[in-house]
C-alpha cells in the first residue's frame, strides 16, 4: 500500500496537495490539464522534488525523505531513459550493478529481461541503433531488473506511434499484472488510460483526487478536465 | 562535475596566480613614471594595427564567406574545416611562410625584381597587417559563414519565389544578419590583435611599429626597467580588459561553433557571380595555403640534418605542451560553472608577458628565475587555453547534468559510478578536442618564453626565432616544418582519441 498523507508540493507559485490513502498494486492513470502538476507529483514521489510537508509511506514505513535510489520505485521519464553511449545490455545492467564486469547470473537476468520485452539478441546494440519502440523496450527491461514494487511512468511512450504505443501499454499491463506492481502512469490521452488503467487520479485545481473509475471519469468529466480534453470521450 | 569546495579552491588559486604577479609588478611601478613619447607611440600603434587588422580581415572575409555559403563543390566542408586551422597554427611558422612569399628573398620580390619594379619590404605596419589578416581572415570567414547558416533556408526560397532583385535580397535578408555578425567578428579580431606579440616581434619592431606587448618585452629583456614594464603592462591590461568586455557584449555566437553541416540550396547565380565566387575562394586558398606549403616544401628535406639542439628544444616543447594540457584540463574541469567561465576568461585578459615578469620578480629573491622559465611557460600556456577549454566543456557538462542526473539518481549512482558511466564517456569527445587545442597552442607558443629563453632552455618556437634571427635559413625551415607537424599531430591525436568510440 502506498499512502500519500497531506503531501504538499510547492515550487514558486505552483502548489499541489496530494492526500491519497491506500493505493494498492494496480495500474492507475494520472490525468489533468497541462501545468496542473502531474509530472511534479511523480517527481516528488520518486524523490527528485522535495515535499513541503506531509508523509509518504509504503507498507507502513515513512519514506518521505528517502533518497531516490532507496525508494521502492522505478521511474521512466519522458526521454533520456537510456545512456546513448552504452549498449542495451549495459544500460539494463546498471539496474543491478555498477561494476565493469558482469557476473553470469546478471547476464542471465538481462537475457531473460530482454526476451521478456521481445528484444532477444539486441543486447549489444546502442540506443542510437534501435528504433524508438525498441528503446522503450530496453528501458522497460531495465525497470524489470530494478525489481521495484512501484513503477512511475511520466509519458515515456509519448513519442511512439499509436500502434507501437498500444503494444508497449499491453506489455506493461502484462508485466505489471504478473509482478503485482503498483503503476502510476501520467497520460494526457484518454484512450491510453481506458486501455490499461481501471482507475485514475485526477490532478487539477491544486489537488490530487482520490482514485475514480476511469470510464466513469471520462464519461462524465469535471469541468477542468472537460475543457482540457476538448470533447467528451465516448465510452463503449 | 567537481565538488563545490574544489571549484572554490581552484578559483582562488587561479585568481592568486594572476593577481599576485600583477601586484609584484605593481610594487615596482614608479609613481613618477609617466608616459613618454615611445610609450604613447606603442599605445597608438597597438590600437591602430588592431583596428586595421580587424577591418581588413572582416572586409576581405565577406566575399569569401558569401562565396562559400552559396557554392557547392567537392571539398567544401574540408575548406571550411581548414579555415579553422590557423587557430592552432604556430604564429612563428606562419611568419616564416609569409616571408617565403613576401620577404626579401620571397616569390613576390623575385617577381618584382625580374620586372624591374623595385622591391617590397614586409617589415613594418603592412607586414604586421599581412600576418594578422593571414590569421584572422579565416576566423572572420567562419564567423560570417555561421551567420549565413543561421538564416532560415525558407527566406532564401521566398526571395527566389518573389523574384527579389539581388539588392533587395541583400537589404532584406543578408544585411540584417551582417549588421549583427560583422561588429562581433570585428570586435573579436580587434581584441586578439591588441595583444599581438610574436607577429610584432618578427615583422614589426623599430619605434614606429612597436606594440605594447613588444614594448613590455623590450623593457624587460633589454633594459630590465621594471617600472616601465609595470606601466606598460597596466596600460595593456586596461586596454585589453575594456576591449574584451566590449567584445563579450557584442559576441553572441560561439566562436568555435559547429553547425556548418546544413546543406545549402544552390541558388541560380549569374556567370559573373559564379566567377566572383570561384575567384574569392581560390584567392583565399592561395593566400592561406601557399605560405604553409612553402614551409613544408623548404623544410621537410632539412628535417634529418637538424642539429641536436633543435631536437632537444622539440622535446622540451612536447613536455611543456603535455604538462600544460593536463594542467589546463584539470583546472577547466574544476571551473565548469558560470563564475568559473568568467574567471577563466579573466586569466587571458592579463598579458602573458606581464604575468611572466611578475613571476620573475617574485622568484628573483629566492632562486635564479631563469631556472623556472619552463615551468612558468607551462603554467602561462595552460592559463592561455583555459577559457577555450571551459567554453568547450561547459555546454556538454550542462547537457549531461540536465539529461542524465535524474536517471543516475534513480539508479543510485555513487560519485564514482556517475563519473565512470556517464560523465567520462559523454565528456570524452569535447575533452579530446580541448586537449588537442591546448597542446597545439602550447607547443607553438612564442610568448613568455621569449622573456626568459636562452640556448639551454629554448622551446622549439624560441629556437626557430633564434635561427631566423641568425639567418640560418635552412635549419629554420626544417625547424618550422617540425613545429608545424608537432602542433597539428598533437591536435589530431587528442581529437581522434576523443572521437574514438564516441
Amino acid at each position: 500500500m502506498l499512502n500519500m498523507l497531506n503531501l504538499r508540493l510547492q515550487q514558486g507559485a505552483f502548489n499541489l496537495l496530494a492526500s491519497v490513502p491506500n493505493l494498492s498494486p494496480k495500474i492507475y492513470a494520472v490525468m489533468g490539464p497541462s501545468g496542473a502538476g502531474k509530472s511534479t507529483l511523480l517527481a516528488a514521489l520518486a524523490g527528485f522534488v522535495p515535499v513541503q510537508s506531509g508523509t509518504l509511506s509504503w507498507q507502513g514505513i515513512d519514506i518521505t525523505s528517502w533518497k531516490p535510489a532507496d525508494r521502492p520505485m522505478a521511474m521512466l521519464f519522458q526521454d533520456n531513459n537510456l545512456f546513448p553511449h552504452l549498449t542495451a545490455e549495459r544500460n539494463i545492467a546498471l539496474a543491478v550493478t555498477q561494476h565493469r564486469t558482469l557476473t553470469k547470473s546478471t547476464r542471465q537476468k538481462i537475457l531473460t529481461a530482454l526476451m521478456r520485452v521481445g528484444l532477444e539478441g539486441f543486447g549489444d546494440y546502442k540506443p542510437g541503433q534501435l528504433s524508438g519502440g525498441q528503446q522503450s523496450r530496453v528501458a522497460l527491461a531495465r525497470v524489470l531488473l530494478q525489481d521495484k514494487p512501484i513503477v512511475l511512468l511520466d509519458e515515456p511512450f509519448n513519442a511512439l506511434g499509436p500502434a507501437l504505443k498500444n503494444d508497449m501499454l499491453d506489455l506493461l499491463q502484462i508485466l505489471a499484472h504478473e509482478r503485482k506492481s503498483l503503476v502510476l502512469m501520467v497520460t494526457h490521452n484518454p484512450e491510453d488510460a481506458l486501455r490499461i488503467a481501471h482507475e485514475t487520479l485526477l490532478v487539477s485545481d491544486e489537488q490530487v483526487s482520490l482514485p475514480v473509475s476511469t470510464p466513469d471519469l471520462l464519461a462524465n468529466p469535471p469541468p477542468a478536465l472537460a475543457t482540457y480534453l476538448g470533447k467528451r470521450v465516448t465510452v463503449q | 562535475m567537481a565538488p563545490r569546495s574544489l571549484s572554490i579552491i581552484t578559483g582562488t588559486l587561479l585568481c592568486s596566480f594572476v593577481i599576485v604577479p600583477l601586484l609584484a609588478v605593481w610594487r615596482h611601478a614608479d609613481a613618477s613614471a609617466s608616459l613618454g613619447p615611445a610609450e604613447w607611440a606603442a599605445l597608438r600603434f597597438t590600437i591602430l594595427q588592431a583596428f586595421l587588422s580587424a577591418l581588413l580581415s572582416c572586409f576581405l572575409a565577406l566575399p569569401v564567406a558569401r562565396a562559400l555559403s552559396r557554392t557547392q563543390f567537392p571539398g567544401r566542408r574540408l575548406v571550411i574545416k581548414l579555415m579553422g586551422a590557423p587557430f592552432i597554427l604556430p604564429v612563428i611558422v606562419a611568419i616564416l611562410g609569409l616571408l617565403a612569399v613576401f620577404g626579401q628573398n620571397g616569390w613576390l620580390n623575385a617577381a618584382l625584381r625580374s620586372l624591374e619594379m623595385g622591391s617590397f619590404s614586409i617589415y613594418g605596419l603592412h607586414g604586421v597587417l599581412l600576418a594578422h589578416v593571414f590569421f584572422n581572415l579565416p576566423l572572420a570567414t567562419r564567423l560570417i559563414l555561421l551567420g549565413w547558416a543561421t538564416i532560415p533556408q525558407e527566406r532564401f526560397r521566398l526571395a527566389q519565389h518573389l523574384a527579389l532583385t539581388p539588392s533587395a535580397r541583400f537589404r532584406l535578408i543578408e544585411w540584417p544578419m551582417l549588421r549583427v555578425v560583422l561588429p562581433s567578428a570585428f570586435a573579436v579580431i580587434f581584441v586578439i590583435c591588441l595583444s599581438s606579440f610574436a607577429v610584432a616581434l618578427t615583422l614589426g619592431g623599430g619605434p614606429k611599429s612597436t606594440t605594447l606587448e613588444l614594448a613590455i618585452y623590450q623593457a624587460f629583456r633589454f633594459e630590465l626597467d621594471f617600472a616601465k614594464v609595470a606601466l606598460l603592462g597596466l596600460i595593456q591590461l586596461g586596454l585589453s580588459l575594456s576591449a574584451a568586455i566590449l567584445a563579450l557584449r557584442m559576441a553572441h555566437e560561439d566562436q568555435l561553433g559547429i553547425g556548418f553541416d546544413r546543406p545549402i540550396d544552390c541558388e541560380a547565380r549569374s556567370v559573373i557571380q559564379k566567377f566572383h565566387d570561384t575567384l574569392a575562394i581560390f584567392l583565399a586558398l592561395m593566400f592561406l595555403g601557399i605560405p604553409l606549403l612553402l614551409v613544408l616544401a623548404n623544410g621537410l628535406s632539412n628535417l634529418s640534418s637538424l642539429p641536436v639542439a633543435v631536437w632537444m628544444a622539440a622535446l622540451r616543447s612536447v613536455l611543456i605542451a603535455l604538462g600544460a594540457t593536463v594542467l589546463c584540463l584539470l583546472l577547466a574541469l574544476c571551473l565548469l560553472s558560470r563564475s568559473g567561465e568568467v574567471l577563466a576568461t579573466l586569466g587571458i585578459a592579463v598579458s602573458p608577458l606581464l604575468l611572466g615578469t611578475g613571476l620573475f620578480l617574485i622568484a628573483r629573491p629566492f632562486l635564479n628565475p631563469f631556472d623556472i622559465s619552463l615551468i612558468v611557460t607551462l603554467c602561462v600556456n595552460a592559463l592561455m587555453s583555459l577559457p577555450f577549454a571551459v567554453r568547450i566543456l561547459r555546454p556538454e557538462m550542462i547537457k549531461i547534468v540536465s539529461n542524465f542526473s535524474r536517471l543516475s539518481l534513480s539508479l543510485g549512482f555513487s560519485y564514482r559510478s556517475w563519473v565512470r558511466w556517464v560523465v567520462w564517456p559523454r565528456l570524452r569527445r569535447p575533452l579530446g578536442f580541448a586537449a588537442g587545442l591546448t597542446a597545439a597552442l602550447s607547443v607553438g607558443d612564442l610568448g613568455v618564453i621569449a622573456l626568459f629563453g636562452d640556448a639551454e632552455r629554448a622551446t622549439l618556437p624560441f629556437k626557430l626565432y633564434q635561427l631566423m634571427g641568425s639567418y640560418r635559413t635552412e635549419q629554420a625551415a626544417g625547424c618550422a616544418s617540425l613545429l608545424l607537424i608537432l602542433s597539428f599531430s598533437f591536435f589530431w591525436i587528442f581529437d581522434f582519441w576523443g572521437r574514438r568510440n564516441a
